[in-house]
C-alpha cells in the first residue's frame, strides 16, 4: 500500500488502494460498468453535447478513479452535466457503462457531500422528495421550490412561461397521489436500508 | 485382449516442467503415490524429473523399458500436443510400440488452471491414475502410409495465393490457381502505393500476376469456385464451378473492342469497390491476368431482354459465346492452400461516421481506387463531385475495429494505411490533413520512421477515437463542411474540426462466406470467421486437417508482407510433403462395426472432416480411414454403440474414467 | 385489436397533455386497447437513479411487478415517455444482468407485498408498437388526410433509441422509424440530422445555459433545413424545446419560431381528426403558421437523399444501409447507371 505522503495528497491520489476506487464505482453502479475495461480513447468525451461546461470529460474522470483520486473525482461537476443522451455508451468500444457511472458518482457525491454545486443535488433531492411523498412527480411544487431556493430571480423570468403552463393546462397546482402510497414507502423503506449496508 | 493375458508391466515419469507444473503440484508426492498405490494397476516403477523432455529425461525412460521390462508408459507432463511424439519416440527407440505410451496432461489441464496445490496435487494423482488405467488397455498399433499426389490446389489469387502457386510451380509441381473473381490479383491490384516504402503496388504485384498466368505449371482457374472437397491428405478430389465467362477463351484475343462498344455501365462494387463504374462485358482493369473478358450476365441487355449483342457483333474473333453453361471439373491434388483473403469492414455500420449519408465521407478502399491513377478519377484527390479538390481531410483510425460493437480485434494494417493516405495527401493536394488515431501501432521494420517521416510533413495527429462525423454546423466557420467531433485526449479537450473530406480506415473481416468454406474444406475457424491455424505461433500455416494449409489474410489481418510469407511458407510445407512422396498418418481412426450400425445417419453430419460415408444400398455408414483424425465425435455421438476408436476404443475410455474417479486419498489404502 | 398494459407516466398528465389526449383519439382507430396500470408511480426519470441505487430500482420495479400482476393475454408494456420506457426497460434489463441486483429489489419489494420476475414483461415505447404492431400499411390505410406540404424535422431525442438494450431499433443515430411513420401520413420528411441529439434534459431546471445550447443547436438546425415543425416522441423533449425556446431566444438574442408537436398529433390530424381533440392549442411557440401549410401544395418534392446528380458526373455514392429490427444489414445492392 502506498504511503500518503503530503506528495501524493497534493497529487489527488487519496485512495490509499487505487484500484479499489474503481471497484467502489463498479460495485454501486446498476448493471456490469465494464469500467476497468476502458482503453481511454474518448469516444466518450468527443460525443458529449456538454462536455464544454465540465471540468474533466468522461475519459478523464475515469483516468482519475483507476489512479485513485477520490476527492477530486467526487468534486467534479462532471456527472452534474451529464445530460442522459447515451451518445457515449452506444459509441464506447469497451460498453462501459458511462451514463450509469455518472449517476454513481452523483450518489456518492451527495452522500459524501463533495459536491461543490448545490443546484443539481438540491434539485435530485426535491425530485425525489416530491415521489417520496406523493409516488408521483409534482413540476409545479419541484418549481417553484427549486428556483426560490436557487433561482428567485429566474423565478420572475420563468413565470411568464410557467403561467403559460397553467394556463394552457399543463401544470397542475396540485399534486396528484397514488393510492398505494403505504406500500411503496415500505419498499423504500426497506430499499433504503439494503443501500446502507451493501 | 493382450493386458489380460499378461500383467502388465507399467512405469510412470512425473515431469516438473522446471516449475511450471512443479509450482502447483507437488511432483515428488504424485511420485511416491503413483508407485505406492497404483501397484495393483501394474505400476512397477515411477520417476520424478525436472526436464522430462530433455535427452537426459528420455534416457531415463529408455533405459528402464530395457533394463525392467515395461510393457507400457506414462508420462505425466504437458500437453500431448506439444510433447507425445517426443515421448512415442523415446518408446520407440527403446523396442516399445509407441502407442503403448500415454501422456497425462497435468500442466495444461492441471497446474496452470489450479492455483491451490493440495487440490492440484490430488487431481494429477487422478490425471495420472487415468492415464495408467488407459494405457494398460492399449494395444500396439502401426502407422499408417499413405502416397502424396504431386499436385496442389491453391484456393485464391490475391499476393498469397500468387506467391504460394509460384513457390510451388517453380519448384517443379503442377498447381491449380482457383479464384472466384475474373482475375488474379485480390485486394493489392486495388492499391496505389505501398507502405512504408511507397513502391506502386501495380508495379511490384503485376510481374508476378503475368509470371503466374503464363507458368507452364500454372493451370489458372478464375471465375471459378470449389464446390466440394473429397478426400485426404495426399489425395483429394476438388470439384471446381467454372462459371460461364461467355467468351470462348481459346478464340480471344482480349483485344477489348467488346468491352468498348458495350452500351451499358454499372457501378463497379468489386474492383472500384462502388467508386467506379465498369462496362457490362468487362475485364476488372487493364493489367487483369487472364485477359479475356467476362459478360456479367443478371446486368447484360441481351440476358434481361433478348436484344443487343453488341459485343458479339464487334468481335473480330467471334469469341462470344452467349450460350455457355457453367461446368464443373474434377481435379485430383495431394494438398490444399486456402488463401481466400479477407472482405473489408461495412462503414456503414458506424452510423456516427456517416458513409453512405454524407457524400465527402469515404472508405479506405475508395480512397486507395481515388488514389490510383488507373481509378475513377486518374489519380486526383476529389470530393464526391468529382472534381473539387478538398483543402483538409480527416483520417479516422480503427473504424470497425478494436470496438465491441463490431469487431473486437485490431486489425493490424490501418495505422500504416492511414498514415500512407495522409503523405499521399500531403503529395497530391498538400491540403491540412488531420489523423485521428486512439494508439499508433507501427511495430514492424521501417514502419515508426515512416510515421515520423508523415509526422515531419506536418500531418496534425489527435490522439483520439472519433465520436462522430456530422454535416450539422453550429456556426459559419463549420457551414457547408464535414464536422468531425472528437476529444482530444492528449488535451484533455472536446474538439470540432471542420473538413471537406473524411477518410476511414475500414478494418478487414473474415470473407462474408468464411464458415461455409472452412466447412467444406473440414478445418477449424474461430466465432468471428478467421482460420484456425495448427498452432498459433509454432505452425501458423497449417490446420488442425493434414494436407490442408492456410495463409494470409484468411487467418487474420495481416500486411502484404506477411501474407506473401505465408504464402511462401505454405509452398514450402506443400513441397515438403511432395517429396517425402508419402505420409505417415496417426493409426488413431474410428471404425463401424457394420453389424451394429443401423444406419441412423446420426454420425454422418456431425464428422467435422466428412470421412463418413453412407452405403445407401446396405444401410450403413463406413468411415474412411485415411480421413478420419480420431477426434471421437462419432464414437460418442453412436446411440448402437457400433463406433470404435482405434487408439480411444471403450474399453480404454472407461478405464481412464475409472482411474479419473478413483479416490485417490484411499487407493491402494 | 392489439391489447397493452399501459404505463403512461407523471408527465402525460400535465405538461404533455396534447400527447395523452391525441394517444386517446388515435388509439381507437389502430386498433391499440390500453389498460393503464392500477396505481403506476412515478419512474424517478434521471434524478431518482442519480441519488441512489437499490431503491431508485425498487421505485421503478413497483411498476414492474404491478405490470406482471395485470399480464392477461399480453405481456407488453407500452410507455409513450422516453424516460419512462428506459427506465423501466433498464430495470427489467439489469435485474438480470446483475441479478444480486434483481434479487435486493425483490428483497425491497416483498416489503410491500409484490415481486418481479426480470425479463417476464416486453417493455416498449409507443414508435416501435406503431410501427412494428400495428404497422405502416395500416398506418396508410387509415390516413384521410395527408400531411402533404407539411416539412417536418424528425426529432427522435436519446432515450428512445439509445441503449437500446433489447436492439429494438433499426439505429442508434440515424434511426428510420420515426421518418418512415411520418412518411406514411403523407408529411414530408427532411434528412435531419440532429434526430438523436439531446434537447438539454434536466439541464433546464439545474444548468440552464448548457441546455439553452443545446437547445439551439436543435432549434436552429431544423430552422436551417426549413422544417416548419418538429415532431417529437418524448414529453420532455416537447417541453424543453416548446416551453424553453422563448428563455433560449432570449439568451442568444436569436428569434426561432419552431413548433414542436407529438408524433400522435400528427397522426391524429391525418386520421382526420380535429386539431383541437388532439390538443393543438396547448404549445408555447404556437403552431398556427406550420398548420396552416397542410394541404398547401408544394411544387417540387425534394426527393431523398437530397437532389440528384447528373448522370455521369462525379463519383456514385454507397447505397444507404438500411438495417432490420434486429440491426442486421441488408444486402449490398449493385447501383446502376446507364451510360
Amino acid at each position: 500500500m502506498p504511503q500518503m505522503t503530503e506528495e501524493r495528497v497534493r497529487a489527488g491520489l487519496t485512495q490509499e488502494e487505487d484500484l479499489s476506487l474503481l471497484n467502489e464505482v463498479s460495485m454501486k453502479t446498476a448493471g456490469v460498468s465494464h469500467l476497468e475495461m476502458c482503453i481511454q480513447c474518448g469516444s466518450c468525451g468527443g460525443s458529449c453535447p456538454s462536455a464544454a461546461d465540465m471540468d474533466h470529460t468522461p475519459r478523464m474522470l475515469f483516468a482519475m478513479l483507476r489512479a485513485g483520486m477520490r476527492e477530486l473525482v467526487l468534486q467534479s461537476n462532471t456527472p452534474w452535466i451529464c445530460v442522459s443522451c447515451y451518445h457515449c455508451v452506444v459509441r464506447c468500444p469497451q460498453e462501459v457503462h458511462i451514463t450509469d457511472v455518472m449517476y454513481t458518482l452523483k450518489g456518492m457525491a451527495i452522500r459524501e457531500k463533495k459536491f461543490r454545486d448545490a443546484v443539481a443535488p438540491e434539485f435530485s433531492e426535491t425530485f425525489v422528495d416530491m415521489v417520496e411523498k406523493y409516488g408521483r412527480s409534482f413540476e409545479f411544487g419541484l418549481a417553484t421550490r427549486h428556483y426560490l431556493k436557487h433561482a428567485p430571480l429566474r423565478l420572475v423570468g420563468m413565470s411568464t412561461m410557467g403561467l403559460g403552463m397553467l394556463a394552457k393546462g399543463r401544470m397542475s397546482m396540485t399534486p396528484r397521489k397514488i393510492k398505494g402510497m403505504t406500500q411503496l414507502k415500505s419498499i423504500l423503506k426497506k430499499a433504503k436500508e439494503m443501500e446502507l449496508t451493501s | 485382449m493382450s493386458a489380460e493375458t499378461k500383467k502388465p508391466k507399467v512405469g510412470v515419469y512425473v515431469c516438473h516442467c522446471g516449475t511450471n507444473i512443479s509450482h502447483t503440484v507437488d511432483v515428488e508426492q504424485v511420485r511416491d503415490w503413483a508407485e505406492k498405490t497404483l501397484g495393483a494397476e501394474g505400476v512397477v516403477i515411477s520417476r520424478d524429473y525436472k526436464f522430462m523432455c530433455s535427452s537426459l529425461g528420455q534416457e531415463l525412460i529408455e533405459k528402464d523399458i530395457k533394463e525392467m521390462g515395461l510393457d507400457r508408459v506414462v508420462v505425466a507432463a504437458c500437453s500431448p500436443h506439444l510433447h507425445e511424439m517426443t515421448f512415442r519416440g523415446a518408446s520407440k527407440r527403446a523396442g516399445l510400440n509407441p502407442y503403448l505410451t500415454e501422456l497425462a496432461s497435468i500442466r495444461e489441464q492441471v497446474s496452470w488452471v489450479h492455483t491451490d496445490k493440495e487440490v492440484a496435487t490430488e487431481k494429477a494423482k487422478a490425471v495420472v491414475a487415468g492415464a495408467v488405467e488407459r494405457v494398460v488397455q492399449n494395444e500396439p498399433l502401426e502407422d499408417i502410409r499413405v502416397p502424396i499426389h504431386p499436385d496442389t490446389l491453391v484456393v485464391g489469387g490475391g499476393i498469397a495465393g500468387i506467391q504460394a502457386a509460384l513457390e510451388i510451380a517453380n519448384a517443379g509441381f503442377k498447381v491449380y490457381l482457383v479464384e472466384r473473381e475474373p482475375s488474379i490479383g485480390g485486394h493489392m491490384a486495388q492499391f496505389d502505393k505501398t507502405f512504408p516504402t511507397l513502391d506502386c503496388a501495380a508495379c511490384i504485384l503485376t510481374p508476378r500476376m503475368f509470371e503466374a498466368g503464363m507458368h507452364p505449371n500454372i493451370e489458372l482457374l478464375t471465375w471459378s469456385e470449389v464446390t466440394n472437397v473429397a478426400g485426404y491428405v495426399g489425395n483429394f478430389t476438388v470439384t471446381i464451378k467454372k462459371k460461364p465467362r461467355y467468351v470462348i477463351e481459346e478464340l480471344c484475343t482480349g483485344c477489348g473492342i467488346c468491352v468498348e462498344k458495350c452500351p451499358k455501365k454499372v457501378v463497379d462494387d468489386v474492383y472500384e469497390a462502388g467508386l467506379g463504374y465498369r462496362k457490362v462485358v468487362y475485364t476488372p482493369f487493364a493489367q487483369a491476368v487472364p485477359k479475356y473478358p467476362v459478360i456479367d450476365a443478371p446486368n447484360c441487355t441481351y440476358f434481361q431482354k433478348g436484344t443487343c449483342k453488341a459485343c458479339e457483333k464487334f468481335c473480330p474473333t467471334n469469341a462470344i459465346d452467349f450460350n455457355q453453361k457453367e461446368e464443373f471439373i474434377n481435379v485430383e491434388v495431394g494438398n490444399i492452400i486456402l488463401a481466400t483473403g479477407y472482405d473489408l469492414f461495412d462503414a456503414r455500420r458506424v452510423s456516427n461516421y456517416g458513409y453512405g449519408r454524407l457524400a465527402n465521407v469515404f472508405t479506405s478502399i475508395e480512397f486507395e481506387r481515388m488514389c490510383n491513377a488507373a481509378g475513377p478519377t486518374s489519380g486526383n484527390i476529389v470530393l464526391r463531385d468529382g472534381k473539387t479538390q478538398p483543402k483538409s481531410v480527416g483520417i479516422i483510425h480503427c473504424v470497425g475495429s478494436r470496438d465491441k460493437n463490431y469487431n473486437n480485434y485490431c486489425s493490424s494494417i490501418c495505422c500504416m494505411q492511414s498514415l500512407k493516405f495522409a503523405h499521399l495527401v500531403k503529395e497530391r493536394t498538400g491540403a491540412t490533413v488531420y489523423d485521428f488515431y486512439i494508439d499508433m501501432r507501427t511495430p514492424m521494420k521501417a514502419y515508426d520512421e515512416f510515421y515520423q517521416r508523415v509526422m515531419d510533413e506536418g500531418t496534425l495527429f489527435v490522439r483520439g477515437k472519433v465520436a462522430q462525423v456530422t454535416n450539422a454546423a453550429r456556426n459559419e466557420h463549420e457551414e457547408g463542411k464535414l464536422i468531425i467531433q472528437v476529444e482530444d485526449t492528449l488535451a484533455g479537450k472536446q474538439r470540432r474540426i471542420p473538413v471537406d473530406m473524411v477518410v476511414l480506415s475500414t478494418g478487414m473481416e473474415p470473407r462474408h462466406d468464411a464458415k461455409e468454406t472452412s466447412h467444406l474444406f473440414g478445418i477449424g475457424c474461430s466465432s468471428d470467421g478467421w482460420f484456425t491455424e495448427k498452432h498459433p505461433k509454432l505452425d501458423p500455416i497449417s490446420t488442425m486437417t493434414e494436407g490442408i494449409m492456410i495463409a494470409g489474410t484468411a487467418t487474420g489481418p495481416k500486411d502484404i508482407p506477411a501474407s506473401v510469407a505465408q504464402g511462401a511458407a505454405a509452398a514450402a510445407r506443400v513441397l515438403d510433403k511432395i517429396l517425402q512422396k508419402e505420409v505417415v498418418l496417426e493409426p488413431i481412426k474410428a471404425s463401424v462395426n457394420q453389424e451394429q450400425c443401423s444406419g441412423c445417419r446420426i454420425c454422418n453430419g456431425l464428422c467435422p472432416y466428412n470421412a463418413i460415408l453412407f452405403h445407401e444400398d446396405r444401410m450403413v455408414s463406413e468411415i474412411n480411414p485415411a480421413l478420419c483424425q480420431g477426434c471421437g465425435t462419432c464414437v460418442a455421438a453412436c446411440p448402437a454403440g457400433a463406433i470404435n476408436g482405434t487408439g480411444f476404443s471403450n474399453a480404454q475410455i472407461l478405464a481412464q474414467i475409472d482411474g479419473l474417479l478413483m479416490d485417490v486419498n484411499l487407493a491402494g489404502a | 385489436m392489439s391489447e397493452y398494459i399501459f404505463y403512461p407516466g407523471c408527465s402525460m398528465e400535465s405538461s404533455a397533455k396534447a400527447y395523452y389526449d391525441s394517444l386517446m383519439v388515435i388509439a381507437k382507430p389502430l386498433g391499440i386497447t390500453l389498460k393503464e396500470i392500477d396505481d403506476w408511480n412515478c419512474c424517478g426519470a434521471t434524478e431518482y437513479v442519480g441519488m441512489n441505487l437499490i431503491p431508485a430500482y425498487s421505485l421503478i420495479a413497483r411498476n414492474l411487478a404491478l405490470a406482471a400482476k395485470m399480464k392477461n393475454g399480453t405481456d407488453t408494456v407500452v410507455a409513450p415517455c422516453s424516460a419512462c420506457y428506459l427506465n423501466l426497460a433498464k430495470a427489467d434489463y439489469y435485474m438480470s444482468e446483475r441479478p444480486s441486483l434483481g434479487e435486493k429489489v425483490n428483497q425491497a419489494l416483498e416489503a410491500g407485498g409484490l415481486h418481479y420476475e426480470a425479463g417476464s414483461l416486453d417493455i416498449r415505447h409507443l414508435l416501435d408498437v406503431i410501427i412494428n404492431d400495428i404497422g405502416l400499411d395500416v398506418l396508410k390505410e387509415k390516413v384521410v388526410k395527408p400531411l402533404k406540404g407539411l416539412r417536418v424535422a424528425p426529432y427522435l431525442g436519446c432515450m428512445v433509441p439509445r441503449p437500446d438494450y433489447y436492439h429494438r431499433w433499426s439505429d442508434a443515430e440515424h434511426p428510420i422509424e420515426l421518418v418512415e411513420v411520418l412518411k406514411a401520413i403523407g408529411a414530408e420528411v427532411i434528412d435531419y440530422p440532429l434526430a438523436t441529439s439531446c434537447c438539454g434534459g434536466h439541464m433546464t431546471q439545474i444548468g440552464p445555459e448548457t441546455a439553452y445550447e443545446l437547445i439551439r443547436r436543435l432549434i436552429s438546425s431544423a430552422d436551417r433545413y426549413q422544417a416548419d415543425i418538429m415532431v417529437t416522441v418524448c414529453p420532455m423533449c416537447q417541453m424543453n424545446l416548446d416551453a424553453y425556446q422563448g428563455e433560449t431566444n432570449r439568451y442568444f438574442g436569436t428569434n426561432y419560431q419552431m413548433p414542436i408537436v407529438f408524433f400522435t398529433q400528427l397522426i391524429g390530424l391525418a386520421l382526420g381528426f380535429s386539431p383541437k381533440e388532439l390538443g393543438f392549442g396547448t404549445e408555447i411557440t404556437s403552431t398556427k403558421r406550420a398548420l396552416a401549410r397542410i394541404g398547401v401544395e408544394i411544387p417540387e418534392p425534394v426527393e431523398e437523399g437530397g437532389p440528384r446528380r447528373k448522370k455521369d458526373e462525379g463519383l456514385p455514392m454507397p447505397p444507404r444501409l438500411i438495417k432490420n429490427a434486429k440491426g442486421k444489414s441488408l444486402h449490398h445492392h449493385v447501383e446502376e447507371a446507364e451510360s
